[in-house]
């Protein structure tokens, strides 16, 4: 696949002082915005959305034009728009590149889905470890109020929209969108049950919508050069570019905007440098780490869009592509992984709080030559009691790569529990 | 409950006037507490559910939720080093054990002079610049021994000059 020509997202990452509003009003940022607030009706955006078929950039893929069709328009209730910059997933590390570098696009992105959706006040909810990406995006809502490009009377258009960023405090699960209305609430961030969905009860009660940083930030380029447009880029089911991040055992990590159905051998090799020391390749996640891994041999024709991941057995997700050479002991990730999701768990369903808790302290027994024979069924068995018998997907997230290192690197969790069966052996 | 000066009050009722609602400035009030405190004493939460007009259970229940609240006080530069797996992949073992050696101190400990508090945190987005460690707010990536080296005596001189 060539190298992509028309960036999207990725324009001004790395250009100094591109975060400021002259910088960006220089490069003809807000003028879409203020056309579309003049001579577009609100549907009218939502419509160029879906001819778009941009999809979810946060990990589940769910079309954003359909998502927006959802709200319900109850009278006399505010409706909210709640950006997701909790960027929390292992591997992932984009959305703070657009706060970074170019917060004033998703302000623009935020208005244009703001007045699609007839939103007056908009949250940006920020992982609490952001310093940077916080700093920068505050200081770009405070330009574009003094500004009067967002605020009492947008640009002069009579339209009121307020912008408040909101800081997490630490906590991988507010990230789930539900979870994060709960946080934003000022409370634990323990997920809902839906239905309610959000887009008919969210925030305070009231219609809301939950989009990632990433998917937000496309808006603009939609609006300004139409659904159809968007669509020359990527797949016909996965359309438009998206922001890669390459991690692990690779010359050069880092965030590539390519376009969607990008071979994952190409990003990682063309890219990304290749695998370092001239190691072989033994392992990809290829969506963040809550996404199955996949084996050199799968990766093979692997395309990166949702449906060619999926087709592999594995997940898209957020773009996060983990990349581990032939050196790495896959018993050592499955351990790191689960003490994440252990961690992370909110503690509010049990069979997530306490399995992914167990999954954790038996693989690390195992890892530490403690296992006891029947330990790589008895982690299936607790893996089965965890799936769909909790509110929200982190039992599943912990499970699912679990299940996928098990199979596809069985030899090597034999090997540790032989390893403990013969020191038994020489002990007796 | 806690007194704090008509400034700081400003501040609180500052960050209450953003919300549509009082209790949804709980995390931010909190983050103000713990910028003044280093971290967020009792006395704090009182104030907190005093003006949010909700139970200080309910502000203490957030509190301990939320990793990044401290409840006791830490060292004046909280070390914070990622130990996931695109980290681990780097190398943040080894960053963890040089940084053991040269703070003397283990993961969850301050340092006796109360500089330096050690901490092992969740990924932090960081992965395309492992190893990576945060210093209270600032990220400090693609670390080396010899750059922690670096990082440690600039702190150091920098505690001295400030003390």
């Amino acid at each position: 696949m060539p190298k992509l020509k028309t960036k999207i997202l990725s324009n001004y990452f790395g250009v100094d002082q591109a975060w400021t509003l002259d910088f960006y009003r220089g490069h003809g940022g807000y003028d879409t915005a203020r056309k579309a607030f003049t001579e577009m009706e609100p549907d009218a955006i939502t419509d160029e959305v879906k001819t778009s078929g941009l999809r979810g950039r946060g990990g589940a893929g769910f079309p954003t034009g359909l998502k927006w069709s959802f709200l319900a328009k109850p009278e006399g209730k505010p409706r909210y728009l709640c950006v997701n910059a909790d960027e929390s997933e292992p591997g992932t590390f984009k959305d703070r590149q657009i706060m970074e570098w170019d917060p004033h696009l998703l302000i623009e992105g935020v208005m244009l889905s703001s007045f699609a959706l007839g939103v007056h006040t908009a949250f940006i909810y920020i992982r609490g470890e952001f310093h940077l990406p916080e700093l920068h995006m505050s200081q770009a809502v405070a330009e574009a109020y003094a500004a009067g490009i967002i605020g009492e009377n947008c640009m002069g258009t009579g339209y009121k929209l307020d912008i408040v960023v909101h800081r997490g405090a630490g906590a991988y699960i507010c990230g789930e969108e539900t979870a994060l209305l709960e946080s934003l609430e000022g409370k634990r961030g323990y997920p809902r049950l839906k239905p309610p969905f959000p887009a008919v009860e969210g925030l305070f009660g009231c219609p809301t919508i939950i989009n990632n940083v990433e998917s937000v930030a496309n808006i603009p380029w939609i609006i300004a050069n139409g659904g159809e447009a968007y669509k020359q880029f990527g797949t016909e089911k996965s359309p438009g570019t998206r922001l890669y991040c390459v991690s692990g055992h690779v010359n050069k990590p880092g965030v590539y905007e390519e376009e969607l159905g990008i071979p994952v051998m190409e990003l990682i090799n063309d890219r990304a440098g290749g695998v370092k020391n001239g190691h072989k390749l033994k392992a990809v996640i290829p969506g963040g780490s809550s996404t199955p891994v996949l084996l050199p041999e799968e990766c093979a024709d692997l395309t990166l869009c949702y449906e060619g991941v999926a087709e592999a057995g594995s997940m898209l997700g957020s773009g996060g592509v983990i990349v581990m050479d032939e050196t790495t002991d896959m018993v050592k990730v499955l351990v790191n992984l689960l003490r994440f999701y252990s961690h992370e768990s909110c503690g509010q369903c049990s069979p997530c709080r306490e399995g992914t808790g167990w999954l954790y302290k038996t693989m690390k027994n195992l890892l530490a030559g403690l296992g006891e024979s029947g330990e790589l069924e008895k982690i299936e068995d607790i893996a089965s009691n965890m799936e769909m018998r909790t509110v929200c997907p982190l039992a599943a997230a912990a499970t699912m790569p679990t299940r996928s290192y098990m199979k596809k690197f069985r030899g090597e969790f034999e090997a540790y529990l032989r390893q403990v069966e013969a020191n038994a052996t020489a002990i007796v | 409950m806690k007194e704090y000066t008509s400034e700081q009050q400003q501040q609180f009722h500052d960050a209450v006037a953003k919300y549509p609602h009082k209790k949804a400035a709980t995390l931010t009030c909190l983050w103000i507490a713990q910028e003044i405190d280093g971290y967020i004493p009792l006395e704090a939460m009182e104030y907190i559910a005093h003006i949010l007009e909700i139970p200080v259970t309910a502000v203490y229940s957030v509190v301990g939720f939320y990793s990044m609240y401290n409840t006791s006080p830490v060292g004046k530069y909280h070390f914070q080093v990622c130990h996931t797996l695109s980290c681990e992949l780097a190398g943040s073992e080894a960053i963890m054990e040089h940084l053991q050696k040269r703070l003397q101190i283990k993961p969850g400990e301050t340092s006796e002079d109360g500089l330096f508090t050690l901490t092992g945190v969740e990924c932090l987005a960081s992965c395309g610049t492992a190893p990576m460690c945060q210093v209270n707010r600032e990220f400090h990536e693609n670390l080396t021994p010899e750059t922690v080296d670096v990082l440690i005596d600039h702190l150091r001189k920098e505690a001295a000059t400030h003390a």
